[in-house]
């Protein structure tokens, strides 16, 4: 991961660097105008918010089945990092929507299973911080719900009425739409990885101090 | 009987859609732009500044932790460390 880390954080740097470029360059929409471009920071953040719940929910899976510590670490960091994302869509939102639909919030299908399922990383945070001894087990039960989450916020767009815009909308844009959507959704995941392994290295060190603790006590 | 079915049959197929293909009628007059809906009077610049503005203070932020969390774990792993080999204990 060290090899990977220095190149990986250049072409993530280099990639936001860009962005701004990209995006004032892309045409406004026909329908919205100027606010539209939040769609290039907002539905980046929620795809980093989706790889970081998938990547907590999947070490969550080896700490149960396997009792594996380093997963845990890496639960945790995802955990974090699944809030982090998801308050960056969660408030990008509502200032588009604010322009779009003429409100702030909409208790719509989206919306709602969107907020639920940041909320289920939030209580995976409280969980680890108050739950005390053994909370690693039952913390890492919440991640798989978070995780099992990710479908249905993706999908509820394409299932349920709502004043959303659906999945297609992403599939179908414009090359001059599309390239600068591309460019910010690799920039986030390549700033999710970096953050990723940077949360871990915390996670690492805290481990080695205890252990040093524990080594100290003997 | 037959020529009332026919001319109801022009009607509903050429005289109807003519009316329907019909400019709309001109503005009355000019309406202030205050006037309008919220939603359309709504700068959207304040919104998209803001908007990118909270993206880059939740990731500077989030860094700005990350960074003195690990700062700190690392002086306690030195200081643990260094406690070890001189033998001290807490």
């Amino acid at each position: 991961m060290k090899k990977v880390f220095v190149p990986l954080l250049i072409v993530t740097a280099g990639l936001f660097a860009y962005a701004p470029f990209a995006i004032q360059n892309a045409p406004y929409e026909s329908t919205m105008g100027l606010v539209q471009k939040i769609f290039y920071f907002h539905v980046p953040s929620w795809i980093a918010m989706f790889f970081a719940a998938m990547v907590c929910g999947i070490s969550g899976a080896f700490v149960i089945f396997a009792g594996r510590q380093d997963a845990d670490r890496v639960a945790q960091a995802a955990a974090e990092l699944a809030v982090v994302f998801g308050l960056m869509g969660l408030l990008t939102g509502p200032l588009w929507g604010r322009k779009a639909w003429g409100v702030w919030w909409q208790w719509d299908a989206r919306l709602t299973s969107a907020l639920v399922m940041w909320l289920v990383f939030v209580a995976y945070l409280l969980l680890r911080k108050y739950g005390g001894a053994g909370s690693e087990k039952l913390s890492a039960v919440l991640a798989l719900f978070g995780m099992a989450n990710v479908p249905f916020v993706y999908w509820s767009v394409n299932v349920w009425r709502t004043v959303h815009p659906k999945t297609s909308v992403v599939m179908t844009l414009q090359p001059s739409m599309g390239i600068p959507f591309l460019l910010c959704s690799l920039a986030f995941v390549g700033l999710f990885a970096v953050l990723l392994a940077a949360r871990v290295r915390l996670e690492n060190v805290r481990a080695s101090v205890d252990e040093l603790y524990l080594a100290l006590e003997e | 009987m037959r020529r009332l079915l026919s001319l109801s049959f022009a009607f509903f197929f050429v005289a109807l859609p003519a009316l329907a293909l019909q400019p709309p009628s001109p503005p009355d007059g000019f309406v202030p732009a205050s006037s309008l809906p919220g939603q359309e009077q709504l700068p959207a610049a304040p919104l998209v500044i803001v908007a990118y503005a909270v993206v880059w203070l939740l990731v500077l932020g989030y860094l700005w932790s990350i960074w003195s969390r690990l700062s700190r774990a690392e002086r306690e792993l030195a200081d643990v460390s260094r406690r070890l080999t001189t033998g001290q204990r807490r």
